[in-house]
């Protein structure tokens, strides 16, 4: 086994979790509900929700700053109807989102089932540059794409955005179809081939759909990531390609209007329909990232 | 025989390759290209004339910038240790619990909300008419405003916000896969409770805590966008400074310099994460046999 193995990111769930979690938890549970543990956590949420919950409660306020003058659903009004740059900024968001989640999924995923299962030349080398960008710190990454664009002359925009969002998701879906793939049993492949079916029928029929939970997972979570990106895409951003936390940077700088605060309750609540879509995955989530 | 090795390498080259070759193109060859630029003398307006030259490492060694990399070292270290604090005992309280999910949902939803819009958060609490000063004067606890933000306390607290999922994360992987018998073992033989977690929780979860570690204190070292926003005039990391010298004082090789330092900062910081973990895993390998090592190919 080589140094080099980036699975072991993964906590590999080689038994169905529920069945062990029982007897290992609850026979030697900690029954003590105030021990120390238990306080820090409790205060560690509270104070990771406080500021989202001061943001979402003057969301409503009526007034602009931080004295509460009375509930109001103006500010809402304001998003909706008068946040014409906004919205722009969303669309633009939401196009590369999707494009480079796609793009990164189907890669990522065909990389994850030839690394898993194959031996070839060059696996180790993929694997290894499959987990460098995960670590490497977002300014590096996007400068280092923004001299690389100039070089080529490549202009920015929307294509270039594109790329690096492609290029960060890579990773993260990755790790997750080859979590998926560790608790796959492949000898179910060499039935498939046992009875015939070509490499065709193998990867669209036993393939793809026993590893579906674990590309799905991969999606939402590069389309999560691709839509909160502001490090890399300040860099390769161009002039008409403003995406939405750009768009939110330059609110934040130059004059705060609460209509942020109404759009941060907006993606507040699609973030946690997002965690409770994905619930099964939480645990393979929380050990790839 | 020969026909199936054959198959397995084409097969697994098809599925593999599309990935290798993009991030080959789009994540290898412009980190070459910072390196081969951070040895370039400086183009006029900005880019790099192709001629060799160590003045990059040279403006390195210039007091400011070593000011910096020294506020980035205090800062980066006091940011990760509170929240190495903070997250050793969360992810063993979550690992413990019986409502794993929903705690998992609770760290997760904070670290997937948009970066800026907690950033933001921060600022609407923290600025002179923000949230705790306004409420602070509302009561009469104070007449005049506090300076909360702008300044070093503000930093390593959003810091610490912002990067504290990361360590909690792997921390309660590792300890959820901790086999809690042997805490009980220890207490079974006379180790108090305090005890017991030093001498056999914490060596057994050294790999999680080095991951959490390294996810917490890398990207804090190239932390940009928090001294920018909630930092005063002497918050400066080392990120702000490589950014400044791409974009407004045009010195790539310069920017490139600094950010060949920081990748390999980070490569060492990877590698440090990988020789543990492997380690770790030769020492309790029959454990936990993965289906790959198990099987046959």
């Amino acid at each position: 086994m080589s140094s080099l193995d980036p699975s072991f990111l993964i906590k590999a769930p080689t038994h169905p979790v529920g069945v062990y979690k029982v007897s290992k938890n609850q026979v030697f549970k900690d029954h003590r509900r105030f021990g120390f543990s238990n306080i820090v956590l409790v205060l560690t949420i509270l104070f990771l929700f406080t500021p989202l919950i001061v943001v979402i409660t003057y969301s409503f306020n009526s007034s602009k700053g931080m004295m509460w003058t009375g509930f109001s659903l103006k500010w809402y009004a304001a998003l909706l109807f008068d946040s014409e740059e906004l919205w722009r900024a969303f669309l633009n968001s939401f196009i590369i989102a999707i494009s480079s989640s796609a793009v990164a999924t189907v890669l990522a995923s065909l990389a994850a089932v030839g690394i898993k299962w194959y031996s070839f030349k060059g696996r180790q080398f993929i694997q290894t540059l499959s987990f460098l960008p995960m670590v490497l710190p977002e300014v590096i990454i996007g400068i280092s794409m923004l001299i690389f664009f100039t070089a080529i002359k490549l202009p920015l925009g929307m294509f270039s955005i594109f790329i690096a969002h492609t290029t960060f998701n890579l990773p993260f879906v990755f790790l997750l179809v080859s979590a998926r793939l560790d608790e796959f049993d492949f000898t179910i492949l060499e039935a498939a081939r046992d009875l015939g079916a070509s490499e065709r029928q193998t990867l669209m029929k036993v393939i793809v759909p026993s590893i579906m939970p674990g590309v799905m997972s991969g999606l939402l979570m590069s389309i999560t990531m691709s839509l909160e990106d502001f490090v890399i895409t300040f860099f390769v951003s161009g002039p008409g390609s403003t995406t939405l936390p750009l768009y939110v940077y330059s609110m934040i700088r130059y004059g705060v209007s609460p209509v942020i605060n109404a759009l941060s309750f907006v993606l507040i609540l699609s973030i946690i329909l997002l965690a409770f879509a994905l619930r099964r995955f939480l645990k393979v989530i929380a050990a790839s990232s | 025989m020969m026909n199936n090795r054959k198959r397995e390498i084409r097969l697994g080259t098809t599925y593999s390759f599309p990935m290798g070759i993009w991030l080959f193109i789009f994540f290898l060859v412009p980190l070459l290209i910072i390196i081969l630029y951070s040895f370039m003398k400086k183009g006029l307006y900005g880019g790099v004339e192709w001629e060799f030259s160590l003045a990059a490492y040279r403006q390195m060694f210039n007091p400011n910038f070593m000011r910096v990399l020294v506020r980035t070292i205090v800062v980066s270290v006091a940011a990760t240790f509170f929240t190495m604090l903070l997250a050793l005992p969360c992810g063993y309280a979550m690992a413990r619990s019986r409502n794993q999910t929903l705690l998992l949902a609770l760290i997760i939803i904070p670290f997937w909300t948009n970066s800026l819009i907690r950033i933001y958060a921060w600022i609407a609490i923290l600025s002179s008419e923000g949230f705790l000063n306004e409420t602070l004067k509302f009561f009469h606890i104070i007449s005049e405003s506090l300076p909360l933000i702008y300044n070093q306390g503000a930093v390593v607290t959003v810091l610490i916000y912002m990067y504290i999922p990361f360590a909690i994360l792997p921390i309660f992987t590792t300890i959820d896969k901790f086999d809690f018998q042997l805490l009980e073992a220890a207490r079974d033989v006379g180790a108090n409770k305090t005890r017991a977690i030093i001498s056999v929780l914490l060596p057994n979860i050294r790999s999680g805590i080095i991951t959490s570690f390294i996810f917490t204190f890398i990207p804090i070292f190239g932390a940009y966008t928090v001294p920018l926003l909630v930092g005063g005039k002497d918050s400066y990391m080392i990120g702000n400074i490589i950014v400044d010298q791409v974009t407004k004082t045009r010195n790539w090789p310069l920017a490139s310099a600094f950010s060949l330092i920081l990748t390999l900062l980070s490569t060492l910081g990877v590698m440090w994460m990988m020789v543990s973990s492997a380690k770790e895993r030769s020492q309790s390998g029959k454990k936990n046999p993965s289906f790959r090592q198990g099987g046959n190919l």
